[in-house]
């Protein structure tokens, strides 16, 4: 789960690690209030006022400004403030600014990246920092990658102050005493939070010799959110595609692409190969759907519904293997949910597993407009061929 | 000859008494697996199943009244990386984690305890494994196998019984389906299992099941171009799966060059394994190369 820039800082300052300090706001009333509570509260006439979106890149798309006036930062804050920014990361469409953080500005003397994460092929967590902060970090690691430094950390086998030490070292922090306290809190609040991810871009160091956390992206382990109370109420549903917020709330794990063929299957690996035979016989497909294990009427019901909550849909490919699921069942299912649902695009209907060759009989038999199949390729053919 | 599972391994179901446990333990019982008993905390005394095998509170406890080979977990996520670790410290040989949804952090804990005991560890969040006609350990639709040759080792659930399905139905039949499970943490990697694949004289040809996330399969590659020399039959799914999108597996999440479908695909081949274009095509690739050989 992805949470906002003053959320992540919430929680690092949880953990005693200093960061740029700010107030957050979503109501445009608030904007003259905030800055000056900022301007008050920090000492500070210069603020910065940052959209909070969950994507990066809102520096470039025009979501970060630096204001060194009172002025200057309203006329920016009711500008950025329900904007639709797009970056790289939102794509063409881009996302609507809800929230503002406004903060104190800094007088900043070095600009470092610092990210955290889980290197799945050392099996251990890795510090990843380069000198070359502030900056799009895939773009340092593509010109000089010698200039990006990682750092193992991994009970018996990496200690985490080896780590440290790597990391400071390699910054040119060593003549600074918190540096060490510091990134040992970072760790802390990775671990202790559920993070998958903590980036900090750009950790910097001012001109007062100080190291502080000007901004924080964090990606926290869903299914950790049952001990993180605090982070569970971060969940902004605004920032979620509507349809796949829908379906999350049937139960269902839906993401939405841009083709026309709608498919529904179990499992996530078979309803990824279901997509792939799509696109090999020359279709599109227009969602990942997995209605999970148990495919009853009820999930099926709705997977139809989300799947033609997409106008793009022209026909539906159901690719069910039935193991505990008997075939009969789900068959009926189907014809069920297509009768209640008054369906006006194809549907092509393969069912493997328990019951196979009843289920097929059930549907070849019912008065409704199904095409059953055998094979996944057929299938597959058939639903692609609806819609050439 | 198959691995890791026999008919003669005594087996122990942790979560016997909760709706998923129960209904799968008589799942596996009537496919012939040993099951001997099973454990819940806070329920130890009580019976469970038809057979009415013996509930135990712990691990320990149940290893005082039998011997077992291997254990099973149908626990909530929350608690079953707990359950895994009173497997490794009562030193079970095999342990096999159904449940789904584990955090990350409590899985970096049992890796650990893993790597200093002697237990196997196949999932979390995997169907488990079926020796074809012998026993299951899992969720695994046993009906669909049929004993023959070709060992199965996959990443994900239904798409191990796809495989199996073609693997039957076109005449080879199997020895041991292993889902070694889709999350980022796994006990067992697709190289751990392919040892013992090589060391089963029955099994004459392995079905290789991968997909987006990780680097798994391209170890798995290289591994088998140095140390491999049976047939090897790969899929890799999500080749039309979209950047930085979770597709329903923890671990089905593209965040490196290496660890796309097509990247994937590209070293297999490399490294001299047969690719099948197609989910459909996974029977018909392998039947070709046992004719070949």
């Amino acid at each position: 789960m992805k949470i906002h820039e003053f959320q992540a800082k919430v929680i690092l300052e949880n953990h005693g690690v200093p960061i740029q300090r700010g107030y957050s706001l979503t109501d445009e009333n608030e904007i003259e209030k905030t800055i000056k509570k900022v301007q008050n509260d920090f000492n500070t006439e210069a603020v910065v006022v940052k959209a909070q979106i969950h994507a990066g890149g809102r520096g470039k798309g025009g979501g970060v400004k630096f204001c060194n006036t009172y002025e200057k930062a309203l006329e920016s804050a009711k500008n950025i403030l329900g904007m639709n920014l797009i970056t790289h990361q939102t794509g063409e469409e881009g996302k609507i600014v809800n929230q503002l953080l406004i903060t104190e500005a800094l007088n900043i003397k070095k600009e470092f990246y610092f990210a955290l994460m889980f290197d799945r092929s050392k099996n251990a967590d890795v510090f990843i920092v380069s000198t070359e902060g502030g900056v799009d970090i895939e773009e340092v690691a593509e010109k000089t990658p010698d200039k990006i430094v990682k750092a193992w950390v991994k009970e018996d086998m990496y200690p985490l102050s080896k780590a440290i030490d790597t990391i400071v070292d390699s910054l040119g922090l060593s003549s600074f005493d918190e540096a060490k306290e510091i990134f040992r809190k970072i760790f802390e609040c990775y671990t202790e939070s559920d993070c998958n991810l903590l980036e900090i871009n750009p950790l910097v160091l001012t001109e007062d010799d100080k190291i502080i956390a000007l901004d924080a992206k964090v990606d926290i382990d869903s299914n950790a959110l049952f001990r993180q109370d605090l982070i569970s109420t971060f969940h902004d549903k605004s920032e979620e595609d509507p349809l796949e917020l829908k379906a999350s709330e049937y139960g269902l794990n839906y993401i939405k692409l841009d083709g026309n063929v709608g498919c529904m299957v179990n499992g996530a690996g078979l309803a990824m190969a279901t997509m792939d035979i799509i696109k090999h016989y020359g279709g599109e497909p227009a969602n990942f759907l997995d209605v999970g294990g148990a495919a009853n009427v009820e999930t099926i019901k709705n997977g139809f519904k989300i799947i033609l909550s997409d106008p793009n849909v022209k026909s539906i490919l159901i690719n069910i293997f039935g193991g505990i699921v008997r075939c009969d069942r789900v068959a009926n299912g189907v014809i069920q949910a297509v009768k209640e649902l008054n369906l006006n695009v194809g549907v092509v209907v393969r069912l493997q597993g328990t019951n196979a060759l009843q289920a097929k009989k059930i549907l070849d038999e019912s008065d409704i407009d199904l095409i059953s199949a055998e094979t996944i390729d057929e299938a597959a053919k058939k639903a692609v061929g609806m819609v050439i | 000859m198959s691995i890791l599972l026999n008919k003669n391994t005594n087996i122990c179901v942790q979560g016997i008494t909760g709706s998923e446990g129960l209904f799968h333990t008589e799942q596996m019982i009537d496919y012939g697996s040993k099951v001997v008993c099973g454990v819940t905390p806070g329920k130890g005394g009580q019976k469970a199943t038809k057979e009415s095998l013996p509930v135990f509170n712990s691990m320990m406890e149940a290893q005082k009244e039998f011997k077992i080979d291997a254990s099973v977990i149908f626990v909530p996520p929350r608690f079953a990386a707990n359950a895994i670790l009173e497997a490794i410290e009562s030193n079970i040989e095999l342990i096999v984690c159904i449940s789904e949804g584990i955090p990350v952090r409590d899985m970096k804990k049992v890796k650990n305890a893993l790597d200093n005991s002697s237990s196997i560890l196949i999932g979390p969040n995997c169907p488990g494994l079926i020796t074809a006609e012998e026993s299951k350990i899992g969720i695994t639709p046993g009906f669909i196998c049929k004993k023959g040759s070709i060992g199965i080792l996959s990443r994900s659930g239904t798409l191990t019984y796809e495989a199996i399905d073609q693997i039957v139905n076109i005449g080879l039949g199997m020895t041991t389906a292993v889902g070694i499970g889709g999350d980022p943490i796994v006990g067992s990697s697709m190289i751990d299992i392919l040892k013992h694949f090589k060391d089963d004289d029955e099994t004459e040809g392995v079905v290789l099941i991968g997909e987006i996330g990780g680097n798994m399969e391209n170890d798995a590659a290289r591994w088998i171009k140095n140390n491999f020399n049976k047939p090897v039959v790969s899929f890799i799914a999500g080749q039309t799966a979209p950047k930085g999108k979770r597709m329903g597996h923890a671990g089905a999440i593209i965040s490196e060059g290496s660890e796309t479908a097509e990247a994937k695909i590209e070293i297999l081949k490399e490294c001299g394994i047969s690719v099948a274009k197609t989910v459909s095509e996974i029977g018909k690739t392998m039947i070709k190369l046992v004719e070949e050989k």
